[in-house]
């Protein structure tokens, strides 16, 4: 008989948890998702940085400093058998005044003993040829080759792929409301849609995880909200070629200023607590925005005019009780496996925090784990017209005419893009359709007209496809359908 | 090879078109919808033509008399056909790569006429803050999703911008029985046409002068938007804010010309008007390249734009004939005080040309003078939003040395 697994949350976190429980022949995995779509969660809005796993310190946060790096190396696989994007440019610490250095060389200490291969401290020389368009007023830095940047949604969704494509049942649109606990044992969740069985639970849920925790009575935890917000610049507005971060605070990393991967310059994010129960509060601000921006400025002076300003975003870190990432099986209830508080690096982290699962469910859950005979690690990234060289776009057009009709004006998507990206929701199980869901994936929307003219073509693709009526298509699941009904509607009194 | 080759078949370019292949050019029209027309088949409403067909129709109408022209006089177009790049290999060769469903393809033509379009400001470009939810749509967007699909966006509205797309929107969700709540506008003036202010007394619907729409709130879709008010400087005044329940947020809060291919290979932009700097046939920088309509600078009538794309195809014709425009002793047209937008740029003298401008704030009792020339007229009133089109006589513009300026300032009474 197979253990039958129930993660909840398809984040960063649980989709690698899936993932990695997927190599083994006597798990059958479960991965429950409230939202339409997986990766919607803390996952969707951050900083998307894989971090060199030099800050954390050993003593007061161990599964942060041990799992940073060990997720780094590990990133280096699943971002080829995955076919994630991502670039590996390194990151440069900036020292502004001479007291930074001590805190530079603090970090360096640090990182030695988490085991950080390749820092250095560099002089004014050294950080110019780095980054030529620094502040010219910066007198120094530390370098962190081995730091780098992926697209976070992407992952997810490469990763969630992988796993359904390896056995793991993907439930979305599916909120865990309650968990059925007999006998010192978890037996299953109770859902909006009914009863899943699972004779081990774990916990990802991200800024919820504290509530998941509760309904098996483990509540010696909080998870409260820290705000980050960010600016993203139109894609002609030269940015910098290493990530650049300043020198540490000890609440934040600070304000980092990057070309994300899409080749935008981006800036954020700050770091600003919210009460407890504002974990839907997503809303931008202008003082966070402002002083995002004042403090880029320190970095990179050059910060191009407002008009330049393609979108603003904001995320919240899940912020755990003391700090660090709490991983571990409960001892009272057995068989639930919480993986909360996972606040930054918790992208950098999940690698390895799903062997670090693994590792719980044979050690402390004494399964024994039996591998598949054959498991498939890969999985192809999905076209991206723009990308393609003239020859190889041509002979796709050849095969598919679709490919040559583009949709999107910024980003050169094609219709032939959106409907590789359809079949690939619904491979997984997206029931509803949404532009996000298009946009993470093709990238869509996300240019200088941030969708104002491409939106309406992609909702009538996806209600083409989804046999839907227009109006129907959401922009980020149910509730936000993108039309009230048929322009008649109110005329006739159907809607209050 | 193509003796021109259009790019955009909104009325800049279909008038372009036209007019190409009447005076004997082998032409090529391109667009990227799945239909000609640009954006006029999304605009039902009356407005349209009054000065180029004297008589007033509504936007499908306006460019159906043109797609009936392109049919019969056999104009090679292709719609779903999307411009990925430019290339101006020499000045006599311009290679243009474009997508559609047959392929990805690459002809080359003698000139190109660009006449892109403009896209709309989005609300993260206006500064708005808050939640990113659904219910925000540009003014052109939901014009598209109501007229051309047959979807209605909301039920409760506030717009943004009263520029004539912002009060045509007005209207049109009036007349479906949504509730415009209010129009709101930064500037202490209405931006559109005065019939189409009228509009909102019609409808009832509150128009707030010198404010500005700074936040929305929502969790899955608008729940409301707030407010503030600002000074004479555009400024904010502090506790003047305040909260609209709405369920939608139409941003209509101006376009800009769509000029990244022409910025790509190095055409310069004016950045006042946004689109390229031209001489009086619309030639931009970039010998062989001319440009009509929105894309050149943002017109408010489409006759001006039809105009234009007429005038770029008689550039393309005297280009070709003369293997370049021949060198010219080119004026420089400048702006003077209240003069925000003007095109073109360098005029000659040779032959008589429109200038179209825009005055930044509106004046009663005006005076426009073009001083090197001694040329001056009068207007009872100007205003941001009406381009003035001035007719500088050849003879006239003669009489300049370097340059021309225009003024506009009070007349004395
Ligand atoms: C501003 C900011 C910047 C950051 N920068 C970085 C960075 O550069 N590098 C880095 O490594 N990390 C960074 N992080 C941290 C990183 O984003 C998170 O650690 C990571 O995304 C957490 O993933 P998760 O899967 O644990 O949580 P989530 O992505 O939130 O996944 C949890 C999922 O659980 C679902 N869920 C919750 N409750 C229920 C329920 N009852 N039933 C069903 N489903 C439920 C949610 O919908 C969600 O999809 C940053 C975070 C923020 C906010």
């Amino acid at each position: 008989m197979k253990t039958r697994v129930a993660i909840i949350g398809a984040g960063i976190s649980g989709a690698s948890i899936a993932r990695v429980l997927s190599k083994y022949e006597n798990l059958e995995v479960h991965l429950i998702e409230k939202n339409a779509d997986v990766g919607w969660g803390v996952s969707k809005a951050n900083t998307a940085l894989i971090h060199g796993g030099y800050d954390d310190d050993p003593e007061k946060y161990p599964m942060r400093a041990k799992l940073c790096i060990k997720g780094n190396r590990l990133w280096h696989e699943w971002v080829k058998e995955l076919e994630i994007p991502h670039i590996w440019n390194g990151a440069l610490i900036v020292a502004l005044r001479d007291e930074d250095f001590k805190e530079l060389e603090g970090l360096l200490e640090r990182g030695r003993k988490n085991g950080v291969p390749e820092m250095i401290i560099v002089d004014k020389e050294e950080l110019f040829h780095l980054e030529p368009n620094l502040n010219p007023e910066a007198l120094g830095g530390l370098w962190v080759p081995i730091v780098g940047q992926i697209g976070p949604i992407p992952a997810v969704i490469a990763i969630v792929e992988n796993a359904v494509a390896n056995g793991v049942k993907l439930h979305l649109e599916t909120e865990v409301r309650g968990i059925k606990v007999e006998g010192g044992e978890v037996k299953g969740v109770e859902t909006n849609n009914g009863f899943i069985e699972a004779d081990i639970i774990i916990n990802a849920a991200g800024l919820y995880a504290d509530e998941i925790s509760r309904m098996v009575g483990v509540n010696d935890f909080e998870i409260h909200p820290r705000k980050g917000e960010y600016w993203i610049f139109d894609e002609d507005i030269p940015g910098p070629r290493r990530v650049l971060f300043p020198t540490p605070t000890p609440k934040s990393k600070g304000v980092v200023v990057t070309t994300e991967i899409s080749g935008h310059l981006m800036i954020g994010p700050n770091a600003q607590d919210l009460p407890k129960e504002e974990k839907e509060n997503l809303a931008t601000t202008r003082e966070g925005l402002e002083e995002v921006w004042k403090k880029a400025k320190e970095l990179w002076p050059n910060l191009p005019p407002r008009s330049k300003v393609i979108r603003t975003f904001a995320g919240l870190r899940p912020e755990p009780t003391g700090g660090d990432f709490i991983i571990r099986a409960e001892k009272e209830v057995w068989g639930f496996i919480n993986v909360a508080g996972i606040r930054s690096p918790g992208l950098t982290s999940a690698p390895a925090i799903a062997y670090e699962v693994v590792e719980i469910i044979r050690r402390d859950l004494g399964i024994n784990l039996v591998e598949k005979g054959k498991w498939n690690p890969y999985r192809k990234k999905i076209t991206h017209f723009f990308m393609l060289q003239p020859e190889k776009a041509n002979e796709l057009v050849k095969e598919n005419p679709s490919y040559g009709k583009i949709v999107c004006r910024c980003n050169h998507v094609s219709e032939g893009d959106i409907l590789e990206a359809i079949e690939r929701m619904k491979f997984i199980g997206v029931k509803t359709p949404s532009i996000d869901s298009i946009k993470v994936r093709t990238k869509a929307t996300s240019g200088t007209c941030q969708g104002s003219f491409c939106r309406v073509r992609i909702a009538r693709i996806l209600a083409r496809e989804y046999g839907v009526d227009l109006w129907n298509v959401t922009l980020k699941g149910k509730g936000s359908e993108i039309g009230i009904g048929d322009v008649k509607v109110l005329l006739r009194g159907e809607v209050e | 090879m193509y003796d021109t080759i259009i790019i955009g078949g909104g009325p800049a370019g279909l008038a372009a078109a036209v007019k190409a292949k009447k005076l004997g050019l082998k032409v090529l029209l391109l667009d990227e919808n799945e239909f000609l027309g640009g954006i006029l088949p999304q605009c039902i409403h009356p407005g349209f033509g009054l000065h180029y067909f004297k008589e007033e129709l509504t936007g499908p109408e306006f460019a159906h008399r043109f797609i009936r022209e392109i049919n019969e006089l056999n104009i090679e177009h292709y719609t779903n056909a999307y411009v990925l790049e430019i290339e101006n290999y020499s000045d006599l060769e311009k290679k243009v790569v474009f997508s559609s469903p047959e392929g990805v393809k690459e002809v080359w033509g003698k000139t190109i006429i660009y006449a892109a379009g403009a896209r709309e400001r989005h609300a993260f470009e206006i500064g708005i803050v808050g939640d990113r939810v659904a219910g925000i749509y540009t003014a052109g967007e939901a014009q598209t999703l109501m007229d051309i699909y047959g979807v209605m966006p909301g039920k409760e509205v506030v717009i943004v911008g009263s520029g004539d797309v912002g009060l045509i929107m007005a209207r049109r969700f009036a007349l479906e029985g949504a509730k415009v709540k209010a129009v709101i506008e930064l500037m202490p003036y209405p931006g559109g046409l005065a019939r189409n202010v009228m509009i909102l007394r019609d409808f009832e619907i509150p128009l707030y002068l010198s404010h500005k729409v700074v936040e929305v709130r929502g969790r899955k879709r608008v729940e409301k938007v707030k407010v503030v008010k600002v000074d004479e400087n555009l400024k904010e005044i502090s506790g003047s804010g305040f909260w609209i329940e709405c369920d939608t947020l139409l941003i209509s809060a101006g376009l800009i010309p769509n000029v990244k291919l022409l910025k790509k290979i190095g055409a310069q932009i004016d950045p006042l008007n946004g689109g390229p700097i031209v001489n009086e046939l619309l030639e931009t920088t970039i010998p062989g390249i001319f440009v009509a309509g929105n894309a050149l600078l943002i017109n408010d009538l489409v006759d001006y734009v039809a105009e234009q794309g007429e005038l770029a195809a008689l550039g393309a014709k005297e280009f070709i004939e003369n293997q370049g425009i021949p060198s010219r002793k080119w004026i420089k047209l400048k702006r003077g005080s209240n003069v925000r937008i003007l095109a073109p740029h360098y005029i000659s003298g040779e032959r008589d040309v429109y200038i179209y401008a825009r005055v930044s704030r509106p004046m009663e009792n005006v005076r426009v003078t073009f001083p090197e020339i001694r040329k001056e007229l009068r207007l009872p009133v100007v205003k941001p939003s009406e381009m003035l089109r001035i007719k500088l006589k050849a003879e006239e513009i003669q009489k300049a040395g370097k340059e021309i300026t225009m003024e506009v300032e009070k007349g004395e009474v």
